[in-house]
């Protein structure tokens, strides 16, 4: 066993390439329930939109044209998703897991013609002199553009739901669709809205699996990052800044279970692996058992079929 | 005085049903102007009609001279038309000034909106503060967020759906005093109300709608309560009568009952204590959400004391689950119907089994009796006059008041020796309601013991011998229910506190 074989510096900045495409999924997802819609097809919508990306920017040799393509495939199944629940009102729970195992059997489809291939690379930001600050710069300045994609994701996320009276509605669809509704607002239009954002973001975090941190195609790359996006929601009980730090606390125990792997302690790897789901776990179970406001911090309409009975 | 809405000939029929059929009548500037109708009668599609909720079939509406046809609400708030809501308008999660800005059209930002909740609210003598979150609010504060919301944007019209059902006595003096002084500044006000004596006091005019037609209109103040009530059903209505009688033995007893809430919302019972004798009925009273669910959950073995604090005949019961209470014959009836009550999706015959089977024998070893449970569904239909199809029907196609009456109907039906009801005609229309009053006096008559929850205090001080009132999870003690008046029940309910006294209002 050699712990000193692991670079506290390579570390951070491994981690935070790996919980990019959890955050981004995330991200989409926290949008979409506090709508009060639980789409639980995130894994469907991640691994459409990796092979959508990939398969783009194979033929383009445009990586931003792939992740335009990710973004847009994720949010074509997602709408796929939101007729179904919000126009034929159908159950939101049986949709989302059948739209998760549609997404893996589509995406194995038309990847197909893309194993084995080798995706144009994606350059990283050249942030200069920033870039060269010791320790600092090789943390924070030295990624790709999508990790600042995704950061900046959750600043506007936060924001939006905060101080814009665009995210206020959002958020009152989400607490309460009948009073939504009798004051006036288009829960339907803006709970479809919701489900693209996230389906898109869900496809973005895809793509970035696909383009840079594998980067290949191979069938069910995703390995359930897509169900970890959802625990982190929970995990964050819904708040933007808390979805930060749960998927980069998962993001770093995944590189850490690698490092360690590496550096040989003498844990059998199993364990390793399953650390990142039994945290989640514990946590929800922690948080669930605790009465008060953190219970009731999921929105209230959360789940709920929406009937407008007027 | 000008007409300032003008509703002619408006019509809307939705799928088996006219909701409202050749609809006209007229509200001028500074009127009160009361809407008048059982449940059904097509009160609310006549609302949501003029608030842009709904797209009448046919007809037309003017306001202020010009025509109106409000496509969506957003048209009918900037055409000067706002909407106190019964339910469904506030959101428990967000702050008073966020439920504001979500009613507004263009509302300033958030930190300015604060200083004018701030000062309308005071100006009209109905203190709010704008940092608090709504689901910690009381009902009447609730009211008032709805209020203040409407009043931010000056409206010329402004409808009124049940305001008073929630309130204490002296918030609804406070709520009065408001609309007295809105319609003194010419703001039109049309409210809808059950509560004919309200009506009486504070409206000008009444409009009466019966099964979607306008039948009559006129001066409530120079008609009777028992008249507005024949206007509205079309119809003598039978008052419930009682028979006096002198208490019998003590049957139930709750001693020192406290019970931590199980909702991070709901409110913890507090050393409750009452007795109920044979042949009685025990009104308790007092504003929704202060303890009335948990305390019919206690008392029906949803939530478990400890055994000493409840007791039937001496017996310690407050240990038993429900079962085990239905089994000696204690039942209850919830407040809500659909979901706590009855299962909405579920047939009339498959709800009697859920409550019923125990004691009425409809399973045996497991397996069910179908035809005994039928023919007991059956029996509840006629004996309570539940209008539906049949008891295959499921429990969500019938109308509130049809189902109400089936489900007290159920427990009426078992021969319990003590019966608890928590709001039993809440929202149900006025013939559906005698009935229902009716039966439960039979029941004390014929030996029961009968604890019936109600925020409604006519309804309690007409059936209910004795009367309590539940105040933050506290029970003042009973008092004998003839003789008491308006000002003492609304003391006993605590309406004292959290209130103040209006000002600048004349």
């Amino acid at each position: 066993m050699d712990l000193s074989a692991i670079n506290p510096v390579i570390l951070t900045a491994s981690l935070m390439v790996a919980a990019t495409p959890i955050l981004l999924a995330a991200i989409g997802e926290l949008v979409v329930e506090k709508s009060g819609v639980l789409n639980l097809g995130v894994e469907g919508m991640m691994i459409a939109g990796a092979i959508c990306g990939f398969a783009v920017a194979v033929e383009t040799g445009s990586p931003a044209l792939g992740f335009l393509a990710a973004a847009l495939g994720g949010a074509g199944l997602a709408l796929i998703f939101g007729f179904l629940t919000q126009v034929l009102m159908s159950n939101q729970v049986a949709t989302g897991l059948a739209l998760a195992l549609f997404g893996l059997g589509l995406s194995a489809l038309i990847g197909q013609r893309y194993q084995g291939v080798k995706p144009p690379a994606t350059a990283r930001l050249d942030l200069g002199p920033l870039s060269d600050i010791p320790v600092l710069g090789r943390v924070l300045f030295s990624h790709d553009p999508m990790v600042y994609v995704s950061l900046g994701l959750v600043a506007a996320v936060w924001a939006f739901l905060r101080v814009t009276r665009a995210g206020l509605i959002l958020r009152a669809v989400g607490e309460g669709h009948d009073a939504a509704h009798a004051l006036g607002y288009k829960v339907v239009r803006i709970r479809l809205m919701a489900i693209a954002f996230g389906g898109a973001c869900a496809g973005l975090g895809g793509a970035y699996l696909s383009l840079i941190r594998v980067p290949q195609w191979t069938e069910g790359m995703t390995a359930g990052a897509g169900w970890i996006a959802l625990a982190i929601v929970v995990f964050a009980s819904w708040r933007a800044g808390r979805v930060l730090l749960g998927a980069y606390l998962f993001g770093g125990v995944a590189v850490l279970q690698l490092n360690l792997q590496a550096a040989g302690v003498p844990v059998p790897v199993e364990y390793l692996s399953m650390s990142p789901y039994l945290i989640t776990i514990i946590v929800l179970v922690i948080m669930s058992s605790r009465r008060g406001r953190a219970a009731v911090a999921a929105p209230a309409s959360l789940g709920r079929v929406f009937h407008a009975s007027s | 005085m000008t007409a300032l809405l003008k509703v002619e000939g408006l019509a809307k029929a939705y799928p088996g049903v006219v909701a409202n059929d050749d609809v006209s009548f007229d509200i001028a500037e500074g009127e009160i102007h009361a809407l008048l109708g059982e449940n059904g009668a097509g009160k609310s599609t006549l609302v949501k009609m003029i608030y842009g909720l709904v797209r009448p079939d046919s007809g037309r509406m003017v306001l202020r001279g010009q025509p109106y046809t409000p496509a969506e609400p957003r048209a009918a708030r900037a055409a000067g038309v706002a909407m106190v809501f019964q339910h469904f308008s506030l959101f428990d999660a967000l702050n008073v000034a966020e439920n504001v800005a979500l009613g507004m059209e263009n509302p300033p930002p958030m930190g300015h909106l604060a200083e004018r909740i701030r000062a309308v609210s005071e100006a009209y003598g109905l203190p709010l503060s704008p940092e608090r979150l709504v689901g910690d609010l009381s009902a009447g504060e609730r009211q008032r967020v709805e209020i203040v919301r409407c009043l931010l944007q000056d409206p010329r019209l402004l409808i009124m759906d049940e305001p008073t059902s929630v309130l204490t006595p002296q918030e609804v003096e406070i709520l009065f005093a408001t609309l007295r002084t809105l319609a003194a500044e010419g703001t039109a006000i049309l409210y809808i109300s059950h509560k004919l004596e309200e009506i009486r006091r504070l409206c000008d005019r009444a409009t009466i709608l019966r099964r979607g037609r306008v039948v009559d209109s006129c001066n409530p103040r120079e008609k009777s309560a028992a008249q507005l009530a024949e206007m509205m059903v079309g119809a003598k209505l039978s008052v419930p009568r009682r028979a006096a009688s002198a208490p019998g033995e003590v049957m139930l007893e709750v001693a020192k009952l406290s019970l931590p809430s199980v909702n991070p919302f709901g409110t913890s019972l507090r050393g409750i204590s009452f007795i109920v004798h044979r042949g009685e009925i025990l009104g308790i009273g007092g504003v929704a959400g202060n303890g009335q669910d948990e305390l019919l959950s206690a008392l029906s073995g949803e939530a478990i004391a400890s055994a000493g604090t409840i007791r039937l005949f001496g017996q310690p019961i407050g240990a038993l689950g429900p079962g085990a209470r239905r089994r000696i014959a204690v039942l209850s009836a919830p407040e809500e119907r659909l979901g706590h009550a009855a299962a909405p999706d579920m047939s009339l015959t498959e709800n009697a089994l859920l409550t019923a089977a125990i004691r009425q024998g409809l399973a045996e070893r497991g397996f069910l009796k179908w035809p005994a449970a039928r023919a007991f569904a059956q029996k509840v239909i006629e004996t309570f006059d539940v209008r539906t199809p049949g008891p295959g029907n499921v429990a969500r196609s019938l109308s509130g008041g049809n189902l109400q009456k089936f489900v007290i109907g159920r427990e009426v039906l078992q021969k319990p020796e003590v019966l608890v009801v928590n709001q039993p005609t809440w929202g149900v229309d006025a013939a559906a309601a005698a009935s229902i009053r009716q039966a439960l006096l039979d029941l004390a008559e014929s030996g029961a013991a009968v604890v019936v929850i109600s925020q409604d205090l006519d309804e309690l001080m007409e059936i209910s011998d004795r009367f309590a009132a539940l105040n933050e999870g506290r029970l003042t003690p009973a008092r004998p229910s003839r003789g008491l008046t308006l000002e003492e029940i609304g003391l006993m309910m605590g309406g004292a506190h959290d209130m103040e006294v209006p000002h600048a209002v004349g």
